[in-house]
């Protein structure tokens, strides 16, 4: 019996969400198990990072990685599943371009953990107790008694393929079951594109595969932007034709515009098409286009852009750490790292 | 050779339209008008033709400064209204700028017609004594450091 084709899924700054996708295969699961082997999955299966490191280099066929870079550990993780894979696939948003955790890149590590900590309404922290690097877990109960360490925070989130070569690119937060069918489809009859190309998604953008593309008029001009916390899109109507700002025109498709049908715009976790270098200036560069007045109506134009309260959020929710300018410029470094850990 | 401390000499890139404001830097040059050789301007068809992921990048590789200079609304854009575009999509823009804790400064939209070559003049030594007090940008900079 010829041995199956061993599989690795690790998971860095994720959610969870692009796990449940995989769940989500259904029946097809089963298809999977029989032809892959996994041989290391910290989200269902326990296998260490020993049991990797014991693995010859380049045994495993592929390794999924889901989740940006937030902690040494994720980066030295990732370095080592490079090694011992034949081809490593960025799945999900967030692994592919930073993601909603990306966003985070605005602040600093101190902005980020005292937000966390202490200021969110939800938060109930009395004592004030902030992250340490190391923590003594004593149950004696149980009888356990060990130290736990913390490991390293980067400053920045980065995309993966910023710290490894990263082969494919599976789109979506999370990927739709059909785009991960397509793409492990793709990479079962060894079907493949050049390296460094998105697959199981289209190339083209989602306006494409979009049932409200043919209520889209000729030409695209809105007086106002709107959001859905505030108006109802009206159904089987061009969103953006109503002024909603949908991300379509510059997300690639391949979701076969799931959100739209929920009657909800794109927020574009399908990221950038081929060819475009950075998600949120092409969006500013349509979302320019579409507004209706001259440069002599300066108030109109200030007042309709001043109705987003959150413009890098609605341009680059998906995307920040992999843009031309990945994170706030002259971000200093912070306290946490310097005092807390050391380095 | 005596060791010069060397003065900060800021980067500007000019993404310059080629009917008004390109030729009005080609006048700037036949009139002899001096002005200081930090812009490297690129001629581009038309400001509306500038997509704001080409700022990016310029700012990006290294640029400390970047102008996008186009003909006057409302009627003198050769495209009818290429400056219109040029105009909103570069009002959004700096909201981003802004964001991402870029100076306003370090950008620029203007205006000037293919007769304006001491407006070019200007824009560019304004532009330049700005860059000088603002210094260096290093957008991508490593915060680990």
């Amino acid at each position: 019996m010829s041995e199956k084709p061993k599989v690795a899924w690790y998971w860095c700054a994720s959610c969870g969400g692009c796990e449940e996708s995989f769940v989500d295969l259904a029946e097809r699961l089963l298809k999977v198990f029989e032809t892959f082997d996994i041989v290391f999955c910290p989200v269902a299966m326990d296998f260490k990072r020993e049991d990797v490191e014991k693995l010859p280099d380049g045994s495993i066929a592929v390794s999924l990685i889901n989740g940006g870079i937030r902690m040494k550990e994720h980066e030295e993780m990732v370095k080592l599943l490079r090694k011992k894979s034949n081809i490593v696939i960025a799945y999900g948003a967030c692994s592919a371009w930073g993601g909603v955790p990306g966003l985070a890149n605005l602040y600093n590590l101190d902005e980020i953990v005292e937000r966390k900590y202490l200021e969110i309404p939800t938060i109930e922290n009395p004592k004030e107790i902030l992250p340490t690097k190391k923590t003594i877990v004593n149950i004696p109960e149980a009888k356990i008694k060990a130290e736990l360490e913390l490991p390293e925070p980067l400053p920045t989130l980065l995309p993966i393929d910023k710290v490894i070569d990263v082969d494919y690119y599976i789109p979506g937060c999370p990927p739709t079951p059909d785009v991960f069918w397509n793409a492990l489809q793709a990479l079962l009859t060894g079907n493949l594109p050049p390296k460094g190309t998105v697959i199981g998604a289209l190339q083209r953008s989602l306006c494409d595969e979009c049932l409200l593309n043919e209520t889209k008029p000729e030409k695209l001009l809105v007086k106002e932007f709107k959001r859905v916390e505030k108006a109802i899109p009206e159904p089987n109507k061009c969103l953006l034709a109503q002024g909603f700002l949908c991300m379509g025109p510059v997300t690639r498709g391949g979701c076969t515009a799931l959100c739209i049908k929920a009657n909800m715009p794109c927020t574009g976790c399908f990221g950038i098409l081929d060819g475009v270098v950075d998600y949120g200036g092409k969006a500013i560069s349509y979302f320019g286009s579409i507004l209706d007045y001259s440069p002599m109506e300066e108030k109109e134009i200030k007042k309709a852009f001043e109705s987003i309260p959150d413009w890098i959020g609605t341009i680059y929710r998906y995307s920040l750490p992999s843009a031309k300018l990945s994170h706030r410029a002259g971000l200093k470094r912070s306290k946490l790292m310097k005092e807390v850990f050391e380095i | 050779m005596a060791e010069q401390k060397s003065e900060f000499e800021p980067k500007i890139v000019v993404y310059a339209c080629n009917w008004c404001t390109y030729a009005a830097t080609d006048l700037a040059g036949t009139s002899r008008m001096s002005y200081p050789p930090n812009v490297r301007i690129i001629r581009v068809m038309c400001s509306g033709r500038v997509d704001p992921q080409l700022v990016l990048q310029a700012f990006a590789d290294g640029a400390d400064g970047v102008i996008v200079a186009g003909c006057h609304p409302p009627a003198d854009c050769h495209y009818i209204e290429g400056n219109y575009k040029a105009y909103r999509r570069f009002e959004l823009f700096r909201k981003l700028l802004g964001a991402m804790g870029i100076e306003q400064e370090r950008f620029r939209l203007e205006w000037i017609s293919a007769a304006e070559a001491s407006r070019w003049v200007q824009v560019v030594n304004e532009m330049v004594a700005q860059l000088k007090k603002l210094g260096p940008l290093k957008p991508n900079m490593e915060v680990r450091e």
